[in-house]
């Protein structure tokens, strides 16, 4: 009797997965078998398996994972002293709020700030010294990306911690643990949900990031997600677009299943 | 439960309240008429006061849509659902569309204003005796530089210059795969419609050389970072090399002399059309003189508008470095349409470039 | 629980710091009497005056707030219906498939949702324009809610719902009674990501509108060959000094109605 309360609430949900999810994946699935006179075709997933797209996979791959690590490096102490400030609602809706400004307008202010002349620069000079070229390299890539994923990353990690039952805390403590034991021991399994969300939206998005590949990064990263781009918009070649798209939603897939929990079943 | 339904009211509330506000704005704004048109353009690139000029001459009210890239732009167009009446594709664009059959000709004799336009550029290749497009905007491919930046001896008399040791991790590229390849066809003395792989193997081989000397292949951002003295080359459209000289008097822009691409933004009517008279109104306006002229003066590119020119500042018309000279017109070549298969093979030489920055 | 410490008092100074360093720099060159984002030449208020005189970009950015918000609130609604229903199911294969068939929409990159949305859009025949880009947004933010309210559900004690049987309570009690409240910072959470995706959409936007209507994403990134006027950071100024008035006025007003409630239920 108590499923009936749920599987009721999936029937929106279903909705809209067989709209907006299957029937684009069928389309995406049906155009990668398209050759650009609309034959049907498998080159495009051969063409998929040249050393370029393959070198590409795990640059998107690579940079997805270092995204990821940073993003969580950062956030989860910010997450963790968040829920300790007095007004922690407060501090966290101040940590979304900046994600609501436009992105080219931010990035356009990322350019300026890391620029030789900007403002960044001119703090390195006060330390006495050269200004550094900032802009087009793997920092300002990486940094710029950690940027637009953080929120996504603190919100559930700040969730998580916020209704930890400190009385754990005090237990562990009392039991003459360590504040690092207790923190490995007792918070960081508690809030395992949590990072994992974090993860999960920090990592897929970042594997098909485009648009400040070439604005922050001046091309010199090229993802999956910039590559599906150039064949839609510029080769006009949604065939070969399309089998991308397939790919990277298979590997989204495999990660999901690799770090899927397996038992927790049947709540609610 | 509590909050979340509080939430909730005070959600549709505001948007009940914006709604509103957003309703009485627009029935403001048309004030009863009913002849409308819907101009699809670049964003910023046309003076929005010659849009009012417009609407109070005509009576025919303006929505201005705006998309950022020529392929969105026809995607759109070719699924139709929206009604647009003017249109803004770059010539090569005019091709495909003409070729999938997205334009409807235009009656010349509603466009009286077309003889303004110089005799130079009309009937071009991608459009013989105008049947479908008149030009609104027209430019050059070539090198925005500072002189103050780099040694004197580069000129970018010749696109060999981008090469020189001295360049090292300083060029910017745009990010084009017709631009790029174009100018490495160029390089070679060679055409930049090329349809030969031997060719285009040559001219990518020869680009892998100038990887060294790359800094990073952007888009319209380049414009911030020449203003700034952070880049000082760049290979660009001269529409944006025109933006930046404007911010920045360091700056100078040259077409090497081997060649380089001479391109056109056209006003066209698509298919989606649903007010074709209007749309004619609207193109022969912006075909008139002092509209023009003024238009020219506010988006800051070349107009192919030869009684406009009159009225312009004739230190700007006289500027060979935007309105270059016969001679130099001479070695210019339009894109011709490449075809789908060509395009891909031309990005696809274009990533192995990109990809062998690093 | 312990105060913080000076060091984590600095690090999230840092972290704020860099959180609002862009707008900052964009705030700034909103008063520019030049025209572009460097080069400040003097103070003026002329970009924000052009912003009130344009009766075409505040219509805009209406319709902005407007398709966020609602589109925010239903795909809430429909992400968290959806994330209560995926938590119930007890075969964890279908379970794992359901999360990634919810997460293809994320992987996804833009353009190519945006064009199978348009092609789905113009086959079932919904007309362009409010209604297409609404529902999108809804589609492509529904994934996002159901991954905030998840976590919660997943940690929340099944004893809690027993009890709540075992005391008589009927299915719509225990969804309203125990199981909301208990998920409410997720539900909010996915909220307010859901306006982030929404309010940050160009490429999707872009492919479903039509007629006439336009989001300030459109715009602002349709003006990047010719130039972004910095009546567009005039407009974001005013967007982020409102909303955090907004935010902080809102807050102190419900907080003072909770302590009312449960005094000294903070530090």
């Amino acid at each position: 009797m108590r499923n009936k309360v749920s599987t009721g609430s999936l029937f929106p949900y279903f909705i809209w997965i067989v709209l907006f999810v299957i029937a684009p994946i069928a389309l995406i699935v049906y155009y990668s078998m398209l050759d650009l006179d609309g034959n049907f075709t498998l080159d495009n997933y051969k063409a998929f398996f040249t050393p370029v797209y393959l070198k590409m996979t795990l640059t998107s791959f690579w940079y997805a994972f270092l995204i990821t690590f940073f993003t969580l490096l950062i956030s989860y102490p910010t997450a963790f002293f968040l829920t300790k400030t007095k007004h922690k609602h407060l501090w966290l809706m101040l940590i979304i709020i900046p994600s609501w400004i436009n992105l080219l307008l931010k990035t356009y202010a990322f350019i300026g700030i890391f620029g030789l002349y900007g403002p960044l620069n001119a703090v390195v000079k006060v330390f006495g010294f050269e200004p550094q070229q900032i802009l087009f390299t793997d920092f300002s890539f990486i940094f710029v990306s950690v940027y637009i994923f953080i929120p996504f990353m603190i919100i559930p990690i700040f969730n998580a911690l916020d209704k930890l039952n400190p009385t754990l805390i005090y237990a562990a403590r009392d039991l003459g643990a360590s504040s690092f034991t207790t923190f490995r021991r007792v918070v960081f399994p508690l809030t395992i949900a949590g990072v994992k969300s974090g993860i999960q939206t920090t990592f897929i998005p970042a594997l098909s990031l485009f648009m400040i590949t070439r604005l922050i990064a001046g091309n010199q990263v090229i993802t999956l997600g910039t590559a599906i781009e150039q064949q839609f918009l510029v080769s006009q070649n949604w065939g070969m677009g399309s089998t991308i798209a397939v790919f990277l939603i298979i590997i989204m897939f495999i990660s999901m299943l690799l770090t899927s929990q397996k038992s927790k079943g049947g709540r609610v | 439960m509590k909050p979340l339904i509080q939430a909730t009211i005070a959600i549709l509330v505001i948007c009940g309240i914006l709604f509103f506000t957003a309703d009485r704005l627009e029935s403001a704004g048309s004030k009863g008429s009913t002849d409308t048109i819907t101009v699809y353009n670049w964003g910023e690139y046309i003076d929005p006061d010659l849009i009012k000029q417009f609407t109070e001459e005509t009576g025919i009210k303006v929505v201005y849509e705006t998309f950022d890239s020529n392929e969105a732009m026809m995607t759109k167009i070719q699924q139709g659902g929206s009604a647009y009446d003017i249109a803004v594709p770059s010539e090569y664009m005019v091709e495909m569309m003409k070729e999938k059959d997205l334009l409807i000709p235009l009656d010349h004799s509603k466009l009286p204003n077309l003889q303004n336009i110089d005799p130079y550029y009309l009937d071009l290749p991608f459009d013989p005796s105008n049947k479908y497009t008149v030009p609104y905007f027209w430019g050059t491919v070539g090198v925005v530089f500072n002189p103050n930046l780099i040694d004197d001896h580069l000129t970018f008399d010749s696109w060999d210059d981008l090469w020189d040791p001295a360049l090292s991790g300083k060029v910017f590229l745009v990010d084009g795969s017709r631009e790029v390849m174009g100018m490495g066809l160029n390089s070679l003395g060679e055409s930049l419609n090329s349809k030969d792989d031997a060719l285009l193997r040559k001219a990518t081989d020869k680009l892998i050389h100038l990887s060294p000397n790359i800094k990073a292949i952007i888009g319209d951002e380049i414009t911030p970072l020449m203003i700034n003295n952070e880049a000082s080359v760049a290979l660009t459209w001269s529409g944006q090399a025109a933006d930046m000289m404007w911010e920045n008097e360091e700056l100078d822009y040259a077409i090497p002399k081997e060649g380089s691409n001479l391109w056109f933004d056209n006003l066209v009517i698509p298919k989606t059309a649903a007010n074709v008279d209007g749309a004619h109104a609207f193109i022969n306006f912006m075909l008139d003189a002092e509209v023009a002229a003024q238009n020219a003066d506010y988006v800051g590119y070349a107009t192919p508008n030869a009684a406009a020119m009159q009225l312009m500042d004739p230190e700007v018309v006289a500027d060979e470095r935007f309105y270059p000279n016969e001679e130099l017109k001479n070695k210019l070549e339009v894109y011709e349409n490449l075809g789908l298969e060509w395009l891909g093979k031309y990005n696809e030489y274009f990533l192995e470039f990109k990809m062998s920055i690093r | 629980m312990r105060k913080l410490t000076n060091t984590s008092k600095l690090y999230l100074t840092i972290v704020f710091v860099i959180l609002y360093a862009p707008i900052f720099y964009l705030i700034f060159y909103s008063f520019n009497s030049g025209g572009t984002m460097h080069n400040f030449e003097s103070f003026t208020l002329e970009h924000y005056r052009a912003v009130f005189e344009d009766s075409r970009l505040i219509i805009i950015l209406i319709n902005t707030v407007i398709v966020a918000l609602l589109s925010g609130l239903i795909a809430t609604i429909l992400g968290t219906l959806g994330a209560i229903g995926i938590v119930s199911i007890k075969d964890s294969k279908m379970r794992n498939t359901l999360l990634s068939l919810n997460n293809i929409l994320i992987v996804s990159p833009d353009v190519v949702i945006g064009a199978s949305f348009l092609i789905l859009f113009t086959m079932i025949g919904v007309k362009l324009g409010f209604a297409s880009v609404l529902l999108s947004h809804i589609a492509f933010s529904v994934p996002i809610v159901v991954l905030m309210v998840l976590p919660k559900l997943l940690e929340m004690n099944t004893s809690l719902i027993d009890a709540a049987h075992d005391l008589g309570a009927t299915r719509r009690d225990v969804l309203t009674r125990v199981i909301l409240p208990y998920i409410q910072p997720g539900i909010f959470a996915g909220f307010f990501l859901a306006l982030t995706y929404s309010l940050d959409d160009f490429a999707v936007t872009f492919f479903v509108t039509g007629n006439g209507f336009s989001t300030l994403s459109v715009e602002i990134y349709s003006m990047a060959r010719a130039g972004i006027s910095l009546t567009v950071n005039a407009i974001s100024g005013i967007i982020f000094v409102v909303t955090v008035l907004i935010v902080i006025g809102y807050y102190f007003v419900t907080n003072r109605t909770k302590h009312a409630h449960e005094t000294g239920a903070h530090e």
